[in-house]
């Protein structure tokens, strides 16, 4: 998902010209030898570029990722429920926070990607486009969200820059929980009365195709996985981590009573793994462009956030000025 | 830093805070460790925040932090000239004595 270039105009960035062959050789013999590299070491610009943007994009999603949970916070149906919604919350304000930082290590600055982020030019994982209506999308989003989530993050830990790879390795120490207190809360509504029951089928419904989609276009249709592969980015395809997912998910589903909402779901005894239908393409690219049904809401509440903080931060730095002043004196 | 509405549009956003690197001790007996950054307006605010982002699962028992501007570091493309001594002066290692075996405790 979170590996998926968003924008599909968005070529594979051409070497620079006027980068030395030999640098690029060694830089090239380290990431097929699995090194690490770290800020300061020598990069191409393209890799320095193509980390930016997915770096960047990934903590755009862990930050926007909070809104369609925190809408439930104050409306958890029991203190439970709500200590933990509230810890997945803040863990998901830490991951963008992780991540951020990984980001600024090759150059770029808190400000602009803020600044990208509420002006609507940076993109973000399209799954925070859709609204949760009931509780039960709280159930789904752990389940489904985190589980792809978790899909995608997992190989990115092995990711060849040092920065990044860090910050996946804490990421995922702590996705697992988000992902189980999902499924613990489908579980709850799927053993409960028969309208729980409908709740939870009916948030498996809407949340089966998105999930889906987050691991990005078909790999015919991804034209920057080739490189990113090679320079170790990226460590699977969108395909084939989409096919995992599909294959440890539908059992789950079939433990909780639920079914999957696609009628070419099946088991293929040759491959070993489900056959399933075509996600829809379209309303993804849609989703991309900002058409997601609330595209425009998730956007004003980080403005309004961003907004309704100044204050704050202004009295912070007015305090250090006024301190380091006294210091001084 | 402040962050003022510029008209309708989105937020105008202002200088950065500084960066400052967050170090933890894992438990006593431990040396405290890099684990990341934080920007923070002064270093209590930067303690604040490392814990509430790096230490929400008992991570640590000490917190260190630093002014990232403050850290001097060796250059990577100096890495060579930098540590090769110590490949080439294989005898300070002990396995570059013989000794037979004969001889216990040694």
């Amino acid at each position: 998902m979170y590996t998926t270039e968003f924008d599909k105009s968005a070529k594979p960035l051409a070497a620079v010209p006027n980068e030395s062959p030999e640098l690029l050789n060694a830089f090239e013999a380290r990431v097929a030898a699995d090194e690490f590299i770290e800020p300061k070491d020598w990069m191409p610009e393209a890799y320095r570029k193509t980390l930016v943007r997915q770096i960047s994009q990934h903590a755009h999603s862990e930050i926007v990722g909070m809104l369609p949970e925190g809408n439930w916070l104050t409306r958890a149906p029991s203190l439970r429920r709500k200590a933990v919604a509230l810890a997945k919350v803040q863990d998901e304000a830490g991951h963008g926070l992780y991540l951020y930082c990984a980001a600024e290590t090759l150059g770029t600055s808190r400000e602009e990607m803020t600044e990208a982020l509420l002006a609507g030019k940076a993109k973000y994982s399209t799954i925070f486009n859709y609204p949760t209506l009931t509780w039960a999308d709280m159930g789904a989003i752990g389940w489904l969200v985190d589980g792809a989530a978790i899909m995608n993050q997992v190989p990115l830990q092995r990711t060849s820059y040092g920065p990044y790879a860090r910050a996946m390795v804490r990421v995922c120490k702590e996705e697992s929980f988000h992902q189980r207190q999902g499924f613990e809360i489908m579980m709850a509504l799927a053993n409960g009365t028969p309208e729980q029951k409908a709740m939870a089928q009916d948030a498996l419904d809407r949340w089966w195709w998105p999930s889906l989609m987050m691991f990005g276009p078909p790999d015919d249709n991804s034209p920057n996985t080739a490189q990113s592969m090679r320079w170790r980015i990226k460590r699977d395809t969108n395909d084939d981590l989409r096919q995992k997912f599909v294959d440890i998910t539908v059992p789950q589903a079939k433990y909780l009573g639920l079914t999957v909402p696609d009628p070419d779901l099946r088991w293929n005894e040759e491959r070993g793994a489900y056959d399933f239908g075509v996600v829809d393409w379209d309303e993804f690219y849609a989703v991309v462009r900002g058409e997601g049904p609330v595209a425009k809401e998730r956007l004003k509440a980080r403005r309004d956030a961003w907004s309704e903080g100044a204050w704050v931060r202004e009295a912070a730095s007015v305090y250090e000025a006024k301190h380091s002043q006294q210091q001084a004196a | 830093m402040t962050g003022e509405t510029s008209g309708a549009g989105a937020p105008r956003i202002n200088r950065d805070w500084p960066l400052w690197e967050v170090f933890i001790r894992s438990r006593g007996g431990l040396s405290h460790k890099h684990v990341g950054s934080v920007h923070a307006s002064d270093g209590e605010m930067a303690l604040r925040h490392a814990r509430d982002t790096y230490t929400r699962r008992m991570e640590g028992v000490s917190l260190w932090i630093v002014k990232s501007a403050d850290i001097v570091a060796s250059d990577p493309e100096q890495a060579g000239e930098l540590f090769e001594p110590a490949a080439s002066k294989v005898y300070r290692h002990p396995t570059f004595y013989d000794i037979p075996d004969i001889v216990k405790h040694i």
